[in-house]
Order: structure tokens, then C-alpha cells, then sequence
């Protein structure tokens, strides 16, 4: 009996040595590692600054709310369950997350201006010598396309002056297409007097707006 | 004087002239009117995919509305359209050129959609247009662009 109950006590005492290490064992053990961070779903963009310093503007929407960024590096990022998050992005963060993008962009399209005698389809002289940088510009880039886009001044009709602004960027797509440029790349259209590059009232002569606008890109 | 002057100025006529045929020459006939814009700068694995079809970007080729520029991880790829927007996409993107009506003389429309990966813009003259003419879309957001430059990274709708 009391051998039994010395058997026992042992066999409490084992139990309790056991408990002990127990807790020993889960007090050491680190705590469970914090759940690692989600990864990063958000979509996001940033407003960039034009090569002239300038900046455009553009309206982001999420879900119904807009938030309009137009200031350098103005940024948001959406789909971070429905809270978009303006932010500030810096040139720097750009250049690491966009570096393979922006390298791949292809060159800007350049615009030179070619003068006309009024109510003519012919160049002024100094126009003629700009068409050689214009094959040279046309020569730099990968798969070249022009658009020719005539003008006139404000003097005479709508009509007239489409007709004459077409056939201006006619003649120059023709010079062009004598040059060598294949016709299927070159664009040529009449503005008329729709776009003038200096501000007039209707039937006002301004040679400067007597023009075709040769845009390579 | 004069003659040595007309000289040079007739060699350097020729080497235009010459520029210009040379060009001519690497313009491959890939080009169609139905052109929004063409490929300008590929680097890596590029493809266009067109009506269930995936073939290879080249430089030069014609990127049409509805067409998707896929680029792989080590791809990158730049598209200029015909109102001079360029679109610059990096590695492992997904570019889907919804919608693009342009004519100088009326208002138009370019809608694209990044579902994937980085994109980099300088908006054109549909943007300048009107200001609802232009607007990319994310997984997550619609871009309403009113000029003119920044950077798109879709990454809400990836795994």
C-alpha cells in the first residue's frame, strides 16, 4: 500500500517535471512571425513632367471617385480595396519601377514649318532649304512616318480654304514621294484655317499662317 | 568659291537623297491603312496577338485597333500612333488597343487597356481633342488623360 502510493507520488512528480518543461519549451520558442506583408496589387500612376517642364493633368476614377493629379510626380494608387491613395511619387521611384518602359519609348515626333506665297502652292525660298532636314530627321528613325498637314490664313471661305490647305500638303507630299519616301508612309491632310499658328480675325492675311505642318515620327 | 559652294551643297543634296532611298528601302511593306500606329523600338520577346493570332513584333510592323502587345520577361516594346501618342510598354506586359479613331478634322477617341505590367505615355492629338477622348484602363482604375506625359503600373489584377 505504501509502496503503491510512493509509486504514485513518482509518477505525479514525473508528470509535473513534464508540465514544467512543457512551458519551459513554449516560452522559448519564438513567437509565430508576423504575416508577411500582402504583395503589392495596387495599380498605380504617376504624372510626369513633358521634357519643357510642363505638366498635363489626368482624371484617375475608382469605384465612382475621381481624383484629378496634375502636378509633377502627382501619383495614386487603386485597387487597395477601393481606398485610392494620392500620393507623391519622386523621379527617382519612377526610374526603378518604369526604367524598361521609358527606355522604350519611341522618339518624339518633330514638326518643322515650310511658308507659302499667298494664294500659291509654292514655298517661300527659305521653306525649300528646311527640306533637307527634313530627309535627315526622316533618315534617324526606326520605321518613319509623316503626316503633312496644310494651312492657310483666314482669307476667303471654309471651302477654299481647305481645297488650298490640301492642295499645299499635296505638293509637299509629292516632293517628298519624288525624294524617295514611299507614299503608303506619308499622310497628307487640309486644315484649312482651322489651326492658326498666329491668332487673326476672319479675312486677315497673315503669312505666317499660310503654311504645311511636316510632323516625322 | 561659288562653284566649290554649289559643289558641296550638290554632294550634300545627293546624300540626303541617298538617306532618304536607303530609308525607303528599310521600310518593309508592312504597313496598311488600317494602321493606328506602327512598332517603333523592340527589345526582348514581343508579340502582336490579332484575331486569336500571335506573331512576333518587328520593328516597323502595324499595330491596329483590338490588337493586344504581349511582351515577355525580358521584352519591352514602343508603339507611336498616327496622332503621335506614344505608348512604351516593359517586361511581362499586356497591352490591348481597344479603340482608336483619329481624323485631324473631327473629334476622336483612344481608349487601351493595361491588364498587365508598365506602360509609359506621351498623349497625342486625340487627347488635345477633347477631354474625354483619351483614357487607359487598369485592372483597378479608368485614366481620363488630358495630356501629357506619365507612367501606368497594373498590378491589381495580378496573382
Amino acid at each position: 500500500m505504501r509502496a503503491l502510493a510512493r509509486r504514485s507520488g513518482g509518477r505525479r512528480l514525473l508528470l509535473l517535471l513534464g508540465l514544467v518543461l512543457a512551458v519551459a519549451v513554449a516560452c522559448a520558442a519564438p513567437p509565430p512571425p508576423p504575416p508577411a506583408p500582402p504583395p503589392t496589387r495596387a495599380d498605380l500612376v504617376v504624372l510626369l513632367p513633358g521634357p519643357d517642364g510642363k505638366v498635363g493633368a489626368i482624371a484617375v476614377q475608382e469605384d465612382g471617385r475621381e481624383t484629378v493629379l496634375n502636378t509633377p510626380y502627382a501619383s495614386a494608387r487603386t485597387g487597395v480595396g477601393g481606398q485610392m491613395e494620392p500620393s507623391q511619387a519622386s523621379a527617382e521611384e519612377v526610374r526603378s519601377l518604369f526604367a524598361d518602359a521609358l527606355s522604350a519609348a519611341p522618339p518624339r515626333p518633330i514638326t518643322f514649318v515650310l511658308y507659302f506665297i499667298e494664294a500659291t502652292d509654292q514655298f517661300t525660298p527659305e521653306s525649300q532649304a528646311l527640306v533637307d532636314q527634313v530627309m535627315v530627321a526622316i533618315a534617324s528613325r526606326p520605321a518613319p512616318e509623316l503626316t503633312v498637314a496644310g494651312h492657310t490664313d483666314t482669307v476667303g471661305t471654309d471651302q477654299y480654304n481647305d481645297a488650298l490647305s490640301l492642295r499645299r500638303a499635296e505638293r509637299v507630299r509629292d516632293m517628298l514621294i519624288a525624294r524617295g519616301i514611299p507614299p503608303s508612309s506619308i499622310r497628307a491632310i487640309g486644315r484649312g484655317k482651322r489651326e492658326l499658328r498666329v491668332p487673326t480675325a476672319d479675312g486677315v492675311a497673315e503669312p505666317r499662317n499660310r503654311r504645311v505642318e511636316i510632323t516625322v515620327r | 568659291m561659288q562653284t566649290g559652294c554649289r559643289t558641296r551643297s550638290r554632294s550634300r543634296e545627293m546624300l540626303v537623297l541617298g538617306l532618304g532611298v536607303v530609308c525607303a528601302m528599310l521600310w518593309a511593306g508592312q504597313a496598311s491603312a488600317q494602321d493606328a500606329g506602327r512598332v517603333k523600338t523592340v527589345k526582348g520577346t514581343v508579340y502582336i496577338e490579332r484575331g486569336g493570332q500571335r506573331e512576333l513584333a518587328l520593328v516597323g510592323a502595324g499595330v491596329r485597333q483590338a490588337d493586344t502587345l504581349v511582351t515577355g520577361p525580358d521584352g519591352a516594346v514602343g508603339v507611336t500612333l498616327a496622332d503621335d501618342t506614344l505608348l512604351s510598354a516593359g517586361p511581362n506586359s499586356v497591352l490591348v488597343i481597344e479603340k482608336f479613331v483619329y481624323d485631324a478634322n473631327q473629334p476622336g477617341s483612344l481608349e487601351t487597356a493595361l491588364t498587365k505590367g508598365t506602360l509609359a505615355v506621351v498623349s497625342g492629338r486625340i487627347a488635345k481633342q477633347a477631354p474625354d477622348a483619351m483614357r487607359v484602363k487598369t485592372p483597378a482604375a479608368i485614366l481620363g488623360v488630358r495630356g501629357t506625359e506619365f507612367v501606368v503600373r497594373a498590378s491589381a489584377g495580378s496573382p
